[in-house]
């Protein structure tokens, strides 16, 4: 199970990374998407990863962390206006520079 | 427990939603905008006394920490966000003259940018200081393309792409730090980071080195500055005036997180940033200067200048020492405003010069009023340079004193005066270009404006001011140093009981 899910966050990552460095707007754009899914599921993983385990409800003894579920949801909510800002600016710049590199310049 | 210390981040919150809200003539929403950016000043003065007299401590919801969020106010804070409070007050005024009209929602982008800062200077809790520069960012993204053209979407798209990995970093770094300590709060993650296990300290330290990376991006440090010089010089002059704060919440959370966090209780892992502030900040030191030599606008120079001054001050926190802290405390509230009032006062000249001409670094038409306009300059040149008499002087002259006598000094000294002396030749080399070189053209300017210009004087007549008040000044930085180099005493305010409570 953790290997699995570092080696997910990996690929996600690896993934993210190669995109952001092509320098073109979109794959930047899904590039950094693929770079906030893997740190949203890097933050989950922090309470630490357990099966079967309630949240915080009646009376269990373990319960899953509550807090890095908390920091995840704002994370998600923050990551999802800035993916939405990037793509109108992208698009914008497409508009106005008549280019999607992201230095405005470059072969069409 | 006194609400005072949320009401900084309360009021340009309240005001900006019933800005965004309201329908009311373009007056009356810079009237309102005005008078709560004005009274941040009060404001942050009456915090600035109480902090004086100890730390606040802010539970939200009385939450005690940590569990809850709480807002400190410590002197650190409460300079922070005086200086916020004078730099934002003048650039609204200087905004209020038609700049605010060149796109939409100019005043409430203008508070949550400021809510954002005064919520980064105040928090004591590590992911709400995140949140918070979500906040300062997201509308700063919004400011900077504010009234756009081809140059502003360019240098924003870098911009916003930059800090959106940014933000991811910092969310890595959140999570390792929680995932071992198991806390966020600041104070709380100060204990704990005492009593770590050796095998852990290695992934703390790997965390913390991540932050550095996070905060060096907002800072502009070397590696890291590239950005800065063309989104400062793209955006309009009021915005430019108050992101001459934004590389200082950079340098704050520095300040704060290695002072508190990985400060001297730390075993092996305090002070772990110092060995590589030091080469860092005398590299941006040297490549601000020269950037300021090539600049081709007077925007793009003092852009520059803005990267000179954080190389400075990263020196000064390298060093470490109460000396070096406390004059690193004094250049930045000199730079702050004083480059603040450089941005302002290109905005003028922009104007003055019409658009043909803007703030490229040719020879224009004659301007009107040169003696004001020209003696304006100077001041402000002969300031930022450290000069004396004026406070860049006092500033640069408490550094190089702190640096002592050994290598350091051998470092510090050659760098500082250097790319003082780079600084001052682009300075005079603009200047000269500026003022005294003409050419035969009708100017299609607009006449000077006299509010936009009481906005320049005001935030320029902090730098005689501080000379004149250079010794309560100074002994309030001088506390303020002492106090962030004793974490201990922000851990027991934060944990006033925690001696008792913990088993």
């Amino acid at each position: 199970m953790e290997l699995m899910f570092a080696l997910l966050i990996g690929l996600l990552t690896s993934c993210g990374v190669f995109l952001l460095l092509r320098a073109r707007t979109f794959p930047v754009v899904v590039g950094l998407t693929l770079i906030g899914y893997a740190v949203n599921l890097f933050l989950f993983s922090m309470g630490r990863i357990d099966e079967a385990v309630p949240a915080v409800l009646g009376e269990h003894i373990d319960y899953a962390d509550p807090l890095p579920q908390a920091l995840v949801l704002t994370a998600i909510v923050i990551g999802f206006a800035m993916t939405a800002f990037a793509l109108v600016l992208s698009l914008r710049a497409q508009g106005e520079l008549d280019s999607d590199h992201v230095d405005g310049k470059g072969d069409r | 427990m006194s609400h005072l210390p949320i009401l900084p981040v309360l009021l340009p919150m309240i005001v900006g939603a019933v800005l965004l809200l309201l329908r009311g003539s373009m007056d009356f929403k810079r009237g309102v905008g005005l008078i709560a950016t004005f009274l941040q000043i009060p404001l942050a003065i009456l915090l600035l006394l109480r902090a004086s007299e100890g730390t606040l401590v802010y539970a939200l919801g009385n939450w005690m920490p940590p569990f809850g969020i709480v807002l400190v106010v410590d002197r650190l804070s409460a300079l922070m966000l005086l200086i916020t409070a004078v730099l934002a007050f003048c650039a609204l005024l200087y905004a209020i003259r038609g700049d605010d009209a060149a796109g939409r929602n100019f005043h409430p982008l203008f508070q949550f940018q400021l809510m954002g800062i005064t919520g980064a200077f105040l928090t004591g809790d590590l992911f709400n200081l995140f949140v918070f520069f979500e906040i300062l960012l997201i509308s700063s993204y919004a400011l900077l393309l504010h009234g756009a053209g081809s140059a502003r979407v360019r240098a924003g798209l870098h911009y916003v792409l930059l800090n959106l990995t940014g933000s991811a970093l910092f969310l890595i770094a959140v999570g390792t730090l929680y995932g071992v300590l198991g806390t966020l709060n600041m104070a709380d993650l100060a204990v704990r980071v005492g009593q770590l296990s050796a095998e852990d300290q290695p992934l703390v330290g790997a965390a913390g080195m991540l932050l550095l990376v996070v905060f060096g991006l907002k800072t502009a440090i070397f590696p890291l500055y590239f950005w800065l010089p063309r989104a400062y010089s793209s955006a309009s002059a009021p915005v430019a005036a108050l992101f001459a704060i934004m590389t200082k919440v950079g340098l704050y959370s520095i300040l704060r997180v290695y002072t508190l966090i990985f400060g001297e209780q730390a075993n092996t892992l305090a002070h772990m940033v110092n060995d590589w502030l030091w080469p860092l900040a005398l590299m941006t030191l040297a490549l601000g200067a020269i950037g300021s030599l090539a600049a081709a606008t007077l925007t793009g120079l003092v852009a520059y200048l803005v990267v000179l001054s954080v190389g400075t001050m990263l020196a000064g926190l390298a060093i470490g020492t109460p000396e070096a802290l406390r004059a690193t405390l004094f250049y930045l509230m000199h730079s702050t405003w004083i480059t603040g009032a450089l941005f302002l006062f290109s905005g003028v000249l922009q104007r003055v010069r019409g658009p043909r001409f803007a703030a490229r670094l040719v020879a224009g038409p004659a301007l009107p009023y040169p003696m004001l306009l020209g003696g304006i300059f100077f001041l402000a040149a002969m300031s930022i340079v450290g000069m004396p008499p004026l406070s860049g002087f006092i500033g640069k002259l408490l550094l190089l004193s702190a640096a002592g006598m050994g290598h350091l000094a051998a470092w510090l000294y050659p760098v500082v005066l250097g790319s003082g002396l780079l600084a001052l030749i682009a300075l005079s080399r603009a200047g000269t270009t500026l003022f005294w070189r003409q050419t035969e053209v009708s100017a299609s300017a607009e006449p000077l404006d006299a509010l936009r210009m009481t906005a320049v004087l005001l935030l320029l007549l902090a730098s005689p001011l501080l000379v004149v008040f250079a010794e309560p000044v100074l002994t309030y930085l001088a506390a303020t140093a002492d106090q962030l180099l004793q974490p201990q005493n922000y851990i027991d305010a934060v944990f006033p009981t925690a001696t008792e409570a913990s088993p």
